[in-house]
């Protein structure tokens, strides 16, 4: 377990490494920064002023090195436009996104598994029916779309729940979290079910499957024939059989809910790091883009790693060391 | 001796968009206290439905249509699911075909065999475990506290029968269902299990059903054996007369299928056709089209006969054939 993870790790070190390649050149061949910061009306001097003060003057490969160079200290380059350091607005920015993140996935585990069991259990029941074409939906319909449906429902028609921002945050655990007040529950429900509908869909599709496929295994069988009863059968010997392929994928989706939070956030104006994103995008803001490119790559090795860690806990046929590199 | 079992007349039928399927149709035979019968049959002719149908696991679109199945003197065709799962793994247990499907890979043995006694009987969980170690060594299995621990997937197939038959006899049960339990191993692994499995039925008085289709494996094992074919047992008598002077045709065909010292190096026998289609039975006896003493008489189903000490179902014994 110990060799498995230090060597993940230092693949993990590869791939980011890898990565910072890719992202730092694929964003210096679009557009040039420099005339997004001086005024029209500059004369070539304050431009070239301009250049040299964002180190855009000397060959992309000394940028490249020097970006390294700070990355190895933890540093990843200044903010184009705001002069701080691009790692440090990420960060703030992260724990915004990372409630909506987790409050989404919660969502799509306690909605999601249960009707994916009660569609796999009682397939030709009309509800498992409902269930099932509304998954279909979940999966189809546009993010974008149903966000701005849910807040002309919920915020515009029935007045019920805000329609953008965080709300009263609170601290826990030294975190500013809108899931500490009343008020900040109320702003994130909306984003985090908008959020969650695809995952939600994923979740029932998954569990119904499996819990199909259990349920017409021998061990089922064999299990009703020890006289064992019907709700331990489905909660412990189906449960744990299909818990597998269910932590797996909802794990692995995890890293795409942050990536997807984008759209959430801007059509809430949610201030995450995915809004960050957008305008630093707009703003050809590039550390801010590499930066926030370069921890996403961190966060989807991480998650990996994770799923693979808990992967082996829950399939004891699983023994990780066993794979190779 | 009282009977633990009697089944008569039980039908049990799955109702497909393709028809009905007379899977058990017309089965009547009783198993006394401590005894082995062997119920032998190809694939398809209804032997491991009517294991399931005798403990009531028949599953949709199929159920039982007709009969009774007394266990010791109680109907329990069609009792309530209460009555019955509180009759499973408890009073019948069931060993099934393939150890590889039937345990659990997720879960422990401990896990698997505790919940096999604690759905029946409340007791502390030490209590409980102490027992199962205790069935895993009655089974011939070596340091069962290590074993108690592994999943099964840690175990080779021939160990993971032996845990299932540890788990079918561990709450004294009075039937067990043997469904084709040796199926799924080799030939040296299936005596070592034949032989647990009849050292504990002799020790604890535990009666047994034997479900195959390999006619070798019972003869050494039953004390009775029932035929079975097409749903409905065509042969019913002591083992000894049975493999000795088999009387209906499918049974003797059966019997020269099987390799012995005294045919080798010769073809062996085969009995002609194919298993007949569930959905299309043939009109009269089913047998008849593969059979080579079929006559007009064999149009009309033939009724169970008493001759000697055995019940057959066929116009045409054949004990001459069994003296050669």
């Amino acid at each position: 377990m110990t060799v498995f993870v230090i060597r993940r790790l230092m693949q993990a070190f590869f791939v980011v490494f890898l990565m910072s390649v890719i992202v730092f050149f694929g964003v210096n061949i679009v557009g040039d920064p420099v005339y997004m910061f001086v005024s029209p009306d500059a004369d070539q001097a304050d431009i070239e002023a301009a250049i040299r003060r964002l180190g855009l003057d000397r060959p992309i490969w000394e940028q490249y090195f020097l970006f390294l160079k700070g990355a190895a200290q933890g540093n990843l380059g200044d903010s184009f436009v705001f002069g701080e350091p691009a790692l440090k607005l990420i960060l703030h920015h992260m724990p915004a996104t990372l409630e909506l993140a987790f409050s989404a996935l919660f969502l799509s585990i306690v909605i999601g598994i249960p009707l994916g069991l009660f569609s796999g259990l009682y397939p030709d029941n009309p509800v498992s029916k409902g269930v099932m074409a509304g998954s279909i939906l979940g999966f189809s319909l546009p993010t974008f779309w149903v966000g701005l449906m849910l807040i002309l429902l919920f915020a515009v028609e029935l007045g019920w729940l805000p329609s953008t921002g965080r709300g009263d945050t609170a601290s826990i655990f030294g975190i500013q979290t809108s899931l500490a007040t009343w008020d900040g529950i109320r702003h994130i429900f909306l984003p985090a079910l908008n959020l969650s509908l695809l995952k939600i869909s994923l979740a029932i599709r998954l569990t119904r499957a499996g819990v199909r496929e259990a349920m017409g295994q021998d061990y089922v069988k064999y299990a009703r024939a020890k006289g064992v009863s019907t709700s331990r059968i489905i909660f412990v010997h189906v449960m744990k059989n299909i818990m597998i392929p269910v932590v797996t994928v909802m794990g692995l989706e995890f890293g795409s809910l942050i990536g997807f939070s984008v759209v959430t956030e801007t059509i809430f104006a949610w201030p995450g790091m995915g809004k960050l994103l957008i305008d630093a995008i707009l703003q050809l803001d590039r550390p801010v883009v590499v930066a926030y490119l370069m921890i996403m790559v961190l966060f989807f090795v991480l998650i990996n790693l994770v799923v693979d860690i808990l992967y082996s806990i829950l399939d004891p046929r699983v023994r990780l060391q066993d794979q190779g590199a | 001796m009282t009977a633990v079992l009697e089944v008569s007349g039980l039908k049990t039928h799955f109702f497909t968009h393709a028809g009905v399927v007379k899977a058990v149709d017309g089965v009547d035979f009783s198993v006394n206290k401590g005894e082995v019968m062997g119920l032998v049959g190809e694939s398809g002719s209804g032997k491991s439905i009517t294991g399931f149908s005798i403990i009531g696991l028949i599953d949709q679109p199929g159920r039982i249509v007709e009969g009774a199945i007394r266990f010791n003197g109680d109907d329990i065709a069609g009792a309530p699911e209460e009555t019955l799962k509180s009759i499973r793994g408890n009073r019948i247990s069931m060993i099934f075909q393939d150890p590889m499907m039937t345990l659990n890979p997720v879960l422990r043995i401990d896990t698997q065999m505790m919940e096999a006694i604690l759905a029946h009987e409340a007791m502390p969980k030490r209590q409980a475990w102490e027992r199962c170690r205790d069935a895993l060594g009655l089974v011939g299995i070596p340091s069962p506290e290590e074993r108690l621990r592994a999943y099964p997937h840690q175990l080779s197939g021939g160990m993971r029968q032996r845990v299932s038959i540890a788990i079918a006899f561990l709450n004294k049960p009075d039937l067990i269902i043997a469904d084709e339990p040796t199926t799924a191993l080799d030939v040296t692994i299936q005596a070592q299990i034949i032989y647990e499995a009849q050292k504990l039925t002799k020790q604890t008085g535990t009666a047994m059903i034997w479900i195959t289709h390999d006619l070798a494996v019972v003869a050494g094992l039953a004390d009775r054996i029932s035929v079975m074919y097409a749903g409905k047992i065509v042969e019913q008598g002591e083992t000894d007369d049975v493999i000795d002077r088999p009387l209906h045709p499918y049974t003797v065909g059966l019997l020269g299928s099987v390799p012995t010292a005294n045919n080798r190096g010769e073809r062996l026998f085969q009995i002609e056709g194919m298993t007949p289609n569930m959905l299309a039975l043939p009109k009269g006896c089913a047998f008849s089209p593969r059979c080579g003493f079929a006559s007009e008489a064999c149009q009309v189903p033939p009724p169970v006969e008493q001759v000697a000490s055995r019940e057959l179902r066929c116009y045409h014994p054949q004990s001459q054939v069994a003296a050669e």
